[in-house]
């Protein structure tokens, strides 16, 4: 079994450490229940540096959606903090964007893809000239500038998803959320889709937390793998993706250290399946 | 991918549009005829043949008449519906959004809706008198309910996920009830629009038999009275006709309206 590459943010070095992008710190999160609570999030501390890829992985139910709702403002935790950027996140921040699982339910079905993507601009305020170039631009860098007028049910699940990034994209955040954005398109897709998420973030100044069920895709994608326990979820691993910055589907895939890298989340991640049989886990005190 | 939606039935040709036009008045061209056949055997002073009664429309609302009294029964009839729509889209955002609102008013709402509108035109006489206001309060009094009850519905419908879409864009207050939130409710909406729309027909003829002078309602009471048969009937087919043409003007709206839902229903069916 290989070892974590590299321990954890600690062996950074001295000096002056910049400030993070994303801070979370002792975040903990219990839904009130009907007399019986649930304790989804129970202590997660970790940090994104500016211009950071690190995807979030762990066994299914692990709390990683109520992770992603409390980072991304839509969800006051019960306890702990997150920063963004320095300051506190106290309700959706204005330079996160969102990709969420559900495309389909994500779009405005009675608007179409350009009205879609230009929406967020408008209640930002953005100028009229400005918003025609950031959607005309956002659109051409999910290859979708020929579908613009098009409503989004008249597009397969891909591009609705293409049409969600290019929006979060217009939006011109510091920070990107997608909470298992391909769980719901064909594997085909969704590798090209990958390679679109990994080459939007090395052209844009953009910082991006990537929440998925599929460990493969985490190692492909990120420059970080977080490994979340089950719930109540804690921070079980972490480890450095040291594989080339290039990356590409087939030649990544292949690389004798994508695959101890791939070994070593799959056995933490079953790892924090049997932690919890044993404990009898269960939201208990 | 595109071609599962609306523009299948499109503009099409000129013998495409006789056969539609053949399709929609074959029957009632059948059903005159036999009203035709009938009236004419049994000499019934009551039923009288269709030509009798067309000479009777064509005096009757070819002439000032129709100014006098079809024109401010329509005039009644949209007033009442256009502020019913107003007060039930209106009210039905409001409770909508407001759980424990609704939790505190429906009760009441059911009850409200329950009373047969017809029955307030008493008591609508003795608060409003008999004018116009009484009439359009009619009408309002019996609409409002189905669209204000399923505003309701549709509001509280929104899709939890666009919900969270718009808060983590931070589309809010006027935007998000235009964009988020009325238009996800519009299928509900036009369903309960669909119905008033049918109920305050009936309740403009309604208020008008009681205590007025003037209207379709009256006129047609009026004719019976006097025993103008065809002339009643004239008033009769009149009602039909403004009935068919509301509903047709209602579904083009609606066509408009609602392309957005029967496209993706049709792409969620297709797949």
């Amino acid at each position: 079994m290989p070892e974590p590459a590299l321990p954890p943010d600690t062996s950074q070095g001295s000096g002056p450490m910049p400030e993070p992008m994303l801070d979370v710190v002792g975040l903990h999160k219990t839904y009130p229940g009907d007399g019986r609570p649930v304790e989804a999030v129970r202590d997660l501390t970790f940090r994104l540096e500016h211009g950071e890829f690190v995807c979030v992985v762990g066994p299914s139910g692990c709390g990683k959606t109520t992770l992603l709702k409390c980072l991304a403002g839509l969800m006051a935790p019960t306890s702990g903090r997150v920063e963004l950027a320095g300051r506190p996140v106290t309700g959706p921040p204005a330079d996160l964007a969102v990709v969420f699982q559900e495309y389909g339910r994500s779009l405005f079905p009675w608007l179409t893809v350009r009205a879609n993507v230009e929406l967020p601009l408008i209640e930002k305020g953005t100028g009229k000239a400005r918003r025609r170039e950031l959607v005309e631009e956002s659109l051409a860098a999910v290859g979708l500038s020929g579908s613009a007028d098009a409503h989004p049910w008249q597009l397969s699940g891909g591009m609705q998803q293409r049409v969600a990034i290019a929006r979060a994209v217009a939006y011109e955040p510091a920070v990107l959320l997608m909470d298992e954005p391909f769980a719901a398109v064909d594997a085909q897709t969704r590798g090209d889709l990958e390679d679109l998420v990994r080459d939007i973030w090395r052209r844009l100044d953009v910082t991006v937390l990537f929440v998925t069920h599929d460990i493969d895709e985490a190692v492909y994608l990120g420059q970080r793998v977080l490994v979340l326990s089950a719930a109540p979820t804690v921070l079980q691993e972490e480890v450095r993706v040291d594989l080339p910055e290039e990356r590409d589907q087939l030649d990544t895939r292949k690389d004798p250290r994508f695959a101890e890298l791939r070994a070593w989340a799959y056995a933490e991640i079953q790892r924090a399946k049997a932690d919890v049989h044993r404990s009898g886990a269960g939201p208990r005190e | 991918m595109t071609a599962a939606t609306a523009p299948a039935r499109g503009p099409g040709t000129a013998a495409h549009a006789a056969r539609r036009a053949f399709r929609a008045l074959a029957l009632p061209a059948v059903l005159i005829g036999v009203w035709w056949a009938v009236s004419s055997a049994s000499g019934s002073y009551l039923v009288p043949p269709p030509d009798v009664i067309a000479a009777a429309f064509a005096e009757l609302w070819f002439s000032e008449r129709f100014f006098a009294d079809a024109l401010p029964s329509i005039a009644r009839l949209l007033g009442g519906y256009a502020l019913a729509l107003a007060l039930g889209i209106g009210a039905g955002l409001a409770l909508g959004s407001a759980p424990r609102l609704r939790a505190l008013t429906e009760p009441v709402l059911e009850f409200l809706r329950a009373v047969p509108p017809p029955v307030l035109v008493p008591l609508l006489i003795l608060l409003a008198g008999v004018g116009n206001g009484m009439k359009v309060l009619v009408i309002v009094s019996g609409c409002v309910w189905p669209i204000l009850l399923n505003t309701i519905e549709g509001v509280r419908a929104v899709d939890p996920v666009l919900a969270d879409t718009c808060r983590a864009f931070g589309v809010r207050g006027t935007r998000r009830l235009r964009t988020l939130v009325l238009r996800s409710a519009s299928p509900q909406i036009m369903a309960g629009a669909r119905q008033a729309l049918s109920i305050a027909i009936i309740l403009m003829v309604i208020s008008e038999m009681f205590a007025s002078s003037s209207g379709l309602g009256f006129t047609v009471v009026q004719f019976q009275r006097s025993f103008a048969v065809p002339e009643m009937w004239a008033g009769i087919v009149l009602l039909g006709l403004i009935g068919v043409v509301l509903s047709l003007l209602f579904r083009r709206v609606e066509r408009r309206v609602l392309a957005w839902h029967t496209g993706l229903r049709a792409a969620t069916r297709g797949e």
